[in-house]
């Protein structure tokens, strides 16, 4: 065989795909270890470790703030005229139902719990991560005649009902994260497992 | 002692291409001899680049980037370490001066057509820069640890989770954590002093390369190309002067006067009443309570009020995303034949008067709260500043331009 016989097209297509093939390949294995670094470690996923809270002292209206997963958690205490109140305030709601998956399939409802007296929510505006201000509706507050009671962001004015649930009008697109939790008694609970089925 | 020298230059420009460096892009780089005094603010912008990375060095020497100890460590140095509150504030005044400087330099580019060809890569390599600066400040702002460095990234590290589907994920690689902590301090701190000063370096050095490249120079105000009239002897262009002595000599002057004004910030005023290092960032981060009014450093705040103007997350963060990369669309929306604003019609001189006003209002609704009067404002300036950019190619070919002189004006 002589030089001439070389199918030269050939011999560069196979060196510039082979090379591009494997070498991006080769480069996507090795991406790996450096983009998984970035992710949390097992210390940073072992203190997201359920927290167990006691809510036997919680008052009517009362509320507890934990922290779980570096994160506020809150449990609030509401009594039957509250919750006799939420109802009512569907219409000005953006999502009164629940529809968006922002709770556990078992707190999906108007009180948005397992317990419709004690509400568990992530203390965290679903705009832009800042932690809303709690206003009862007996309390001074600054949020008009209408308020029943609920939580409001002042990084940028979203306001959430007594269960978490976002009013219209606000920058926030959706109601406040329930966490995963579960009784383990009567007055203990704990935040970030799901109740056994 | 002369022979001396010259026989260890020439020793060294046998082994390394030391004179040619000098010449290609000092001594015998020829740039046009019109420059005005909007042409000091490049070679300032390169002043606080060594600026930031010498005090950055300097306090990179005593600073702890763990979130128990980074908020102390701070203050240990702007108490207790010798000169120690000048390395600071020499290093937060230069990056609000860096981002004046760049914003400037960005302004002359508009005013006089920089971007146009054969110059677009030196504007994309110039954009690389400024997007590379953006990160480097806001991963510089966590590092203290203060109440505004907690929740100003809680926010802007939250607009990634305004991304359908993989946003939460993002969101969490990002943070190494479930929340902004320790990890998320750690690797700003090792991109802020390492990996994006290089990426910085580099884009730098690219963007003097392209500038000096034997087909481009630079633009100058008339916007014409001095590299069109050559002395046909020489090949050296008719209205060009070398860098050096010439703007070495110009360049310096510009230096003084700046410094004038930096040391009076440093010195007098180095929290700029709030705008340059925010009241709230001497409170150490708490992950429990948002401060009531939370805004970014003013550097950011144009974008951060078009973020707001929007009332939906997504699409929001979509146009402050916008916002910022259309001008690396310029070269290709500007259609005028002229490249100066000397010789560009009024079409162009009301478009860019009304875009400058509606940055600088931008900048100021930013700071405060997003509420009534102030939020149909954004919305009216956000328009019109997308409108510059978006009907450029329409008003730039309408323009009625006056005609280019063959040779710069002085």
């Amino acid at each position: 065989m002589s030089i001439d016989d070389v199918d030269t097209s050939k011999r560069r297509f196979l060196t510039i795909a082979a090379t591009s093939v494997v070498g991006a390949v080769g480069v996507g294995f090795a991406a790996v270890p450096f983009i998984s670094y970035w992710q949390p470690s097992a210390k940073a996923r072992a203190a997201g470790a359920p927290v167990e809270v006691d809510i036997s002292k919680l008052e009517d209206g009362q509320r507890l703030v934990v922290e779980w997963r570096g994160k506020p958690v809150w449990v609030v205490r509401r009594n039957q005229e509250v919750l006799a109140e939420l109802a009512g305030l569907s219409g000005k709601l953006r999502d009164p139902n629940s529809d968006v998956e922002q709770q556990p399939k078992y707190a999906k409802s108007e009180h948005r719990s397992i317990k419709p007296e004690y509400l568990v929510v992530i203390g965290i505006c679903t705009h832009l991560g800042c932690s809303p201000s709690y206003y009862p509706k007996n309390e001074s507050h600054p949020m008009g005649p209408d308020w029943k009671g609920g939580f409001f962001c002042p990084c940028h004015g979203s306001s959430f009902d007594l269960s978490g649930r976002v009013f219209r009008g606000v920058p926030a697109p959706t109601n406040l994260v329930v966490p995963p939790y579960t009784y383990l008694s009567d007055t203990r609970v704990l935040v970030g497992v799901d109740p056994k089925a | 002692m002369k022979k001396l020298l010259n026989s260890s230059l020439e020793w060294v420009d046998n082994r390394f291409p030391l004179v040619r460096m000098w010449d290609e892009h000092l001594g015998k780089y020829y740039a046009p001899k019109n420059f005005d005094w909007w042409y000091y603010f490049g070679s300032i912008a390169l002043l606080v680049l060594v600026i930031q990375i010498l005090t950055g060095i300097f306090l990179t020497m005593n600073y702890k980037p763990s979130a128990q100890e980074a908020f102390a460590s701070v203050e240990y140095i702007m108490r207790d370490v010798e000169w120690g509150w000048l390395m600071r504030y020499m290093h937060s005044t230069g990056a609000s001066f860096f981002f004046i400087a760049v914003y400037l330099h960005m302004f002359r580019a508009l005013l006089y057509g920089s971007y146009r060809k054969p110059r677009e890569l030196v504007w994309l390599v110039g954009m690389g820069i400024y997007f590379a600066l953006m990160a480097e400040a806001f991963m510089g702002y966590l590092l203290p640890w203060g109440q505004m460095s907690y929740w100003g990234a809680q926010v802007i590290i939250s607009l990634f989770g305004a991304i359908p589907y993989i946003g939460d994920a993002i969101t969490l690689w990002i943070r190494g954590d479930y929340v902004i902590g320790d990890a998320t301090l750690n690797r700003f701190f090792a991109l802020h002093v390492i990996a994006v000063p290089m990426v910085l370096l580099g884009l730098v050095v690219m963007h003097i390369l392209a500038l000096h490249d034997k087909h481009v120079g630079s633009n100058n105000p008339d916007g014409i190309e001095i590299k069109k009239n050559k002395d046909p002897k020489t090949g050296i262009p008719l209205d060009g002067i070398p860098f050096h002595p010439y703007y070495t000599v110009k360049d310096i002057m510009g230096y003084g006067w700046f410094l004038i004004i930096f040391c009076l910030v440093m010195f007098y005023f180095p929290d700029m009443f709030g705008y340059f290092l925010e009241a709230n960032n001497f409170i150490p981060a708490d992950p429990m309570t948002t401060p009531a009014h939370i805004a970014p450093v003013w550097y950011f705040t144009p974008f951060y009020a078009i973020l707001r103007a929007i009332p939906d997350k997504l699409m929001g963060v979509v146009a402050m995303g916008a916002s910022v990369g259309i001008f690396a669309l310029l070269p290709w929306l500007d259609r005028s034949p002229v490249k100066s604003i000397r010789y560009k019609g009024p079409m162009f001189k009301i478009a860019l008067t009304l875009f400058t006003i509606s940055f600088i209002s931008l900048g100021i609704l930013g700071v405060l709260p997003a509420e009534g009067l102030y939020v149909t404002l954004a919305r009216i300036f956000t328009v019109i500043y997308f409108g510059f950019f978006i009907l450029m190619p329409i008003y730039s070919t309408l323009d009625k331009t006056k005609p280019e002189p063959a040779r710069v004006t002085m």
